[in-house]
Order: C-alpha cells, then structure tokens, then sequence
C-alpha cells in the first residue's frame, strides 16, 4: 500500500501483516510516516494505492499519546472511559454497558479512582484511563500511539505490563514509539520504518539503535 | 402574582427556556463555543428586526437568521485558527443589517429595545405553546444525539479515531444551538442569551463530574435565575433580565469560589 497527502507521498510501498496476539512495535524516527499509518488504519485517511484489511468484524482500539485536558476537566474516570461505549440513539447506560465500563475499570486498577475527575489525576492514571476507554469495547486491535512519550520510566513499564496482559488474554497490539529499548523488552514483531523504506520480521532481528537514536 | 395572565404565561416560557438554555450549555461549555453563543444572538438581533420589518413574528425572523447562519458557520469553521476572526465578521455584518431593518421599519424604538433586552409582558398564549414545541424538538435531537454529542465534547480525540462523524454532529448542534438561541431571547433579549447559554452550565461543572448531572444542575442554576428574576422582576418593575443577569453571576462566582477552595 502506499499513503499520501496530495502530492506528498509518505509511505510508498508498504506491506506487513499482523496476527492475533501478536505485540507489534512500529518504530522510526520522526516523519517516517508511523502518524500516517495510524490515520490510514482509522480511515482517515485513504491509502493512494493498495489497502487495509480486517478480519471481519474486527474492532479497533486507539490510545493516543496525550490529550488536551486541562486540570478542570469535569468528567469523572468512569465517565470518561464510559464515552466510548455504542453510539446508539438511546441516551442512558444500560446495566451490560455499566457492567463492562465497571469491568474494565477493574482489570485497568481504575476502580478506586473511578469517581474522581480525570483532570486531577496523574499522568499515569490518565494513560490508564485513555487504555480503559479504549478497551471498553473489546477490540481486537489495541493501537498505542507513542503513549508512554510523556511518561516516567517505571510508570510506562506499568503501563505496558498492562497490555501485555491484554495481549496475553488475546488482543492483538500494534504499538508506535521511538523507544528502542521498550521496543525490545515488549515487542514480538517489529516494523521498523526509514526514509522511503521499511523492515520487519519478529522482535529478534530488529536491528540494534541506530547511532544518535535513542 | 399568578392571577396575572402575562406572568403565568412568562412563568412557563421561562421554564421553557431554562431548561433548553441549561441542557445545551453544557455542550457549548464543553466545546468552547460560548463566544459563538454571542454571535448568533447578535445574528438573531437580525433576524427578528428583519421580522419587525416584514411584519412577521421576532420569533420566526430569528429561528430564520440563526438557523441558516449556524449551518453557514458550521462550514466556515472547521479551521480553529480562523474561527474567531470568521465569527466577528459575521456579528458585524449582522449587527449591522439589525440596525438597519429596525431603521427601515416604523416602529423602532420600542420594538428594538424589547429585542435586545428581552420582556416579559409580550409573551401571547400561543407564543408559550411555540416555545414549548421548540424546546421539546430541542431536548429530543439532544436525547438521540445524546452519545456522539458528549464524546465528540468532551473528547474530540477519541471520538474523531471511533467514528462519531463530528462534522455531522457539529452541525446538527449548531442548528440546535440556534434553535435554544431563539427560544432563549424572548425573555432575556438578544443581548442577555449567553447569561442563561453559558454561565449556568459553567457553574454547574464546578459542582459534579458526569455529563448529566451537569445538564440537571445546570438547569436548575438555570431555571433559579429565571423564575427568581420573574418574581423580583414583578415586585420591583424593575427589568427582569437584570434580576437574572446577577442571580446567574452570583451562582457563577460562588461555583468559581468553590472549586478553588476544592483544587487547593
């Protein structure tokens, strides 16, 4: 496939294949094209040449790396995560959709701060929030957007000990990041995106951090 | 106070317009829109002067005018960098066109005033009957809209990677916007609409987390000041969207005080 803005061809040529339960690391340096394929894989954007395909029925996942929210932010954690539940016409939570929010809380550590307003809390807690929101509808896909960029070493550890756990449970991971070293330590796959190129293959063969990358 | 016809029929019309006004702030809130709020009033100042001038309803002039400058609006300001520059454009020009529709027209004076300021003592039977219609249209579209409304919110991130389609959303909730716009003019005038718009949905999110608690709270803010001002409104004589203008401040700035001493 190859993608595009206009003129401006971002990835020319790219083909790979994710399978179920794998924990797949998209790295690169920056303008590689890692935000494009991202765009493509949520439809925003139409691949010029070639295309993305599901298995049927698969739903997607998506943990960016920040969002805007500031520190008066009204919703509640369960509020928040509760967001994404089915859009459907009818106004009020069910007692399944509440069940699953309440879920999901549980399996993120969430649940003792459910009810305070997600713009108090920590950068972590707000990770994990996003995390939760994203799984509330049982995807298939977990795509994790650089989201450990703003984080402290050991916070992203948990938080990516987290999905691992997911992953183990059977989601599938498609994590974008720059971090070599969480690149190795989670990863089963790799995709390593370069100027007009690209590699992949499983974790083992990514190559060592190129010099001046870290 | 009741056994006057003109206030029971305020007093309903005023409930009308707490509600709506209440509901839908806490969206305009959320989406930063309370400067748009401004806007399509200043657009409705136009809209019902060009009623007067035509002989026809204020009511319908500016269901007319705001209606179709939302839907414009909607368009020109996908592009957040040149929304505020777009939205004073527009306010001046229609600000302008009011002025001169009210000139045109015979009745200026009184009419004009009654626009801008807004007044209890106009509002006819079936004029509650209107308002009670729209606002029902108006708190349906937000029921079924309900969902992709708050996430597209209070979370445009999220909502743009899981398919809300908030270019529809945003539309429809402008048209909305226009719509509690209109209703909300006639009681507190044009120029008072984001006083009931914003500020009671502003204080009501000092006060509780969860999307509708804040829509109840903030109608309750809403429909104090409404039914408190038409009450000092009838003892004094004096202006009742001035009683409503400090009844919402004051709740404004004790929300303002209490989430300080919350945060610290």
């Amino acid at each position: 496939m190859a993608l595009a803005y206009g003129d401006h061809e971002i990835i020319s040529d790219l083909s790979f294949e994710l399978n179920r339960g794998d924990f797949l690391i998209v790295i690169g340096e920056n303008g590689v094209g890692k935000t494009t394929l991202v765009r493509a894989l949520f439809n925003q954007l139409k691949p010029r040449a070639g295309e993305i395909t599901f298995a049927p029925g698969t739903r997607l996942g998506y943990v960016p790396q920040f969002r805007n929210l500031a520190r008066d932010y009204p919703l509640s954690v369960r509020d928040f995560v509760a967001l994404n539940l089915p859009l459907t016409l009818w106004p009020w939570p069910r007692r399944k959709e509440r069940a699953a929010v309440d879920h999901i809380l549980a399996e993120t550590d969430l649940t003792r701060l459910a009810d305070r307003p997600l713009g108090l809390a920590s950068g972590g807690e707000k990770q994990r929030a996003y995390l939760a929101q994203a799984l509330v509808v049982t995807p298939q896909l977990l795509v994790l957007d650089e989201s450990t960029a703003s984080l402290d070493n050991e916070v992203k550890y948990d938080l990516l000990d987290l999905v691992e756990k997911f992953r183990q449970a059977g989601v599938t991971v498609m994590f974008i990041t720059h971090d070599w070293d969480l690149a190795q330590r989670y990863g089963t796959r790799y995709l390593h995106l370069t100027p007009g190129g690209y590699s992949t293959g499983p974790i083992a063969d990514l190559p060592a951090s190129p010099k001046g990358e870290e | 106070m009741f056994a006057l016809s003109f206030m029971r029929y305020a007093f309903w019309a005023s409930t009308f317009i707490a509600v709506v006004a209440g509901a839908v702030g806490v969206f305009v809130v959320a989406r930063n829109l309370s400067f748009l709020t401004h806007t399509l009033s200043e657009i409705g100042f136009a809209g019902a002067a060009f009623a007067v001038f035509m002989g026809w309803s204020a009511l319908s002039g500016m269901l007319l005018f705001t209606m179709a400058s939302s839907v414009m609006v909607g368009q020109m300001s996908t592009e957040e960098s040149r929304r505020e520059a777009v939205i004073s454009a527009t306010s001046a020009l229609f600000i302008g066109l009011g002025i001169l529709f009210l000139s045109l027209s015979s009745q200026t004076a009184s009419s004009a005033t009654s626009i801008l300021f807004g007044s209890v003592v106009g509002i006819s039977r079936g004029e509650v009957f209107q308002l009670g219609g729209l606002s029902c249209v108006v708190v349906a579209a937000l029921g079924l809209l309900y969902r992709r409304l708050k996430f597209s919110s209070f979370d445009p991130v999220g909502a743009r990677v899981n398919g809300v389609g908030e270019r529809g959303v945003a539309v429809i909730f402008l048209l909305i916007v226009a719509l509690s716009v209109s209703v909300a003019a006639q009681i507190v005038g044009s120029l008072l609409i984001f006083i009931l718009l914003t500020l009671p949905a502003a204080s009501a999110k000092a006060f509780t987390t969860g999307v509708a608690k804040m829509m109840g709270l903030a109608i309750l803010f809403a429909l104090a000041g409404a039914w408190t001002g038409l009450y000092l409104g009838y003892l004094t004589n004096w202006p009742v969207s001035f009683f409503i203008a400090v009844i919402e401040v004051a709740i404004y700035l004790t929300a303002l005080a209490y989430h300080h001493s919350q945060v610290d």
